[in-house]
């Protein structure tokens, strides 16, 4: 790099230390669009202990992880109204994620950008189900029946939760979550029943994703330590699995015999595909610390 | 100006906030605006809910109530609250019926507790046909839904019911 390169880098570097450091939310500091959902919560305080606030982390990665898997098919789904319906899908899961993460930054002293945007990708506790690429569309819409059923009986559960924001945050996302379940039922019927590609695919995306199911029920010390803020996940696996059953027998699909496999992105332990969709999602916010539009 | 004067006067300042995405409907008749109050001298609080967790109007929503009330000599702070959730029985009547007027058919019905598989039929706005059909259940916004009238084939966004 010459001498006038770096002169223009310390610029633009000048230019950027005027929003603040990296550590400030770009939906902060972007001027026309002041929303400021650092300012949600119930109770006004931060989550009550570490145990909850690393447990909204883990409802939020998950949430951020779905939401920008799905908002790659907008322009790519197979017909317009997909588009609409998966982008709307994908911006529910983001503003979940956002109260969620938000939440948990609070107690951390992080924004929801930073825990975004500045985490490594073994900091994510996202599980290993949201983060399998979109393969065909029956790929997608298996994982995303699979993730809906067990967001909708887990948001139900955490509407009880004595933990006040998450409760709250779970009340509204309850809500639309409802109508991910039911896109995600249609649509698997729909090809279930289709034609006998369709259903190929279908049987195909569901031996290949099930085995990533098993992670979304083990329960872990952190349930233990959350208490009654949280909900035990082996406690929903029963609703989940009567539920998916009968949703896949009326698709005339079977429940796949496939065994788990070794997934502990609870752990920070995550599949090869993360680091791929980390680099994209983040890209813009590392090459240009603190910018905004 | 006595006391209750000036919260019908501060109240009335928010209530003529509208939706960015539906101009017609001003906030009040989503049933967003919560509370409206005072926090001495002139400073203003602004409550409001989401419609949707991501709903991008959001934004807009709280940089117009900061300048309504700072055109009438106010600082106004907005909070954002949660809880209870807001739902389509939030709407006014009278927002249904500008809803209608503008070309969107408001929510059929009230929200439920739990599934109610029997589809209430979508009046078609334009020309009020009960024969309509869904096109898609996710429309130009989170809150509305695609729609198409078999009658005057014209298609249209339905408020969808949020229980």
């Amino acid at each position: 790099m010459n001498a006038s390169n770096t002169h223009i880098t310390e610029g633009i570097e000048d230019d950027f230390a005027s929003f603040g450091d990296i550590t400030a939310s770009a939906t902060r500091v972007t001027p026309g669009n002041a929303l400021r959902p650092e300012d949600i919560a119930v109770a006004g305080e931060g989550p009550a202990s570490d145990a909850v606030a690393e447990y909204a982390l883990q409802l939020g990665d998950d949430a951020l992880i779905l939401a920008q898997r799905l908002s790659w098919w907008i322009s790519r789904a197979p017909e317009i109204e997909e588009d609409v319906a998966l982008g709307n899908i994908a911006l529910d899961q983001l503003g979940h994620a956002r109260s969620f993460l938000i939440y948990a930054g609070k107690r951390f002293g992080k924004t929801e950008d930073e825990l975004a945007y500045w985490r490594e990708e073994d900091e994510f506790r996202s599980c290993h189900l949201v983060e399998q690429p979109n393969g065909d569309f029956a790929v997608t819409i298996v994982r995303q029946l699979l993730v809906a059923v067990f967001q909708n009986l887990l948001y139900t559960e955490l509407t009880r939760s004595s933990d006040e924001t998450i409760a709250a945050i779970c009340a509204k996302a309850v809500k639309e979550v409802d109508y991910h379940r039911d896109h995600a039922i249609q649509w698997t019927l729909r090809l279930g029943r289709g034609t006998e590609e369709s259903a190929r695919r279908m049987r195909v995306a569901l031996a290949d994703l099930w085995p990533y199911v098993g992670e979304l029920f083990v329960d872990e010390q952190l349930h233990d330590d959350v208490g009654t803020a949280g909900a035990r996940p082996s406690t929903l696996r029963a609703a989940w699995d009567e539920e998916i059953a009968a949703v896949l027998a009326d698709a005339g699909l079977d429940v796949p015999q496939v065994p788990d496999a070794m997934a502990r992105g609870r752990h920070g332990e995550h599949s090869e595909h993360l680091g791929y969709l980390l680099a994209e999602m983040q890209v813009l916010a590392r090459k240009h610390p603190g910018a905004s539009w | 100006m006595a006391q209750q004067a000036v919260d019908t006067q501060l109240w009335e300042i928010a209530a003529q906030v509208t939706d960015p995405e539906i101009p017609v409907l001003s906030i009040e008749d989503l049933g967003i605006l919560r509370e409206v109050r005072r926090e001495g001298g002139d400073a203003v609080v602004v409550t409001i809910t989401p419609t949707y967790s991501g709903c991008p109007a959001m934004g807009t929503i709280q940089v117009d109530l900061e300048r309504a009330f700072a055109a009438h000599g106010y600082t106004a702070r907005v909070e954002l609250v949660l809880t209870p959730a807001w739902s389509t029985d939030w709407m006014t009547e009278s927002g249904q019926a500008k809803l209608e007027a503008y070309g969107i058919a408001p929510p059929t019905g009230k929200g439920h507790a739990g599934r109610v598989t029997l589809g209430l039929a979508v009046k078609c706005p334009r020309c009020h046909s009960l024969d309509t059909k869904e096109l898609s259940r996710f429309g130009s916004t989170s809150c509305k839904a695609l729609y198409q009238c078999r009658e005057c084939l014209e298609p249209f966004d339905y408020f969808k019911v949020l229980s």
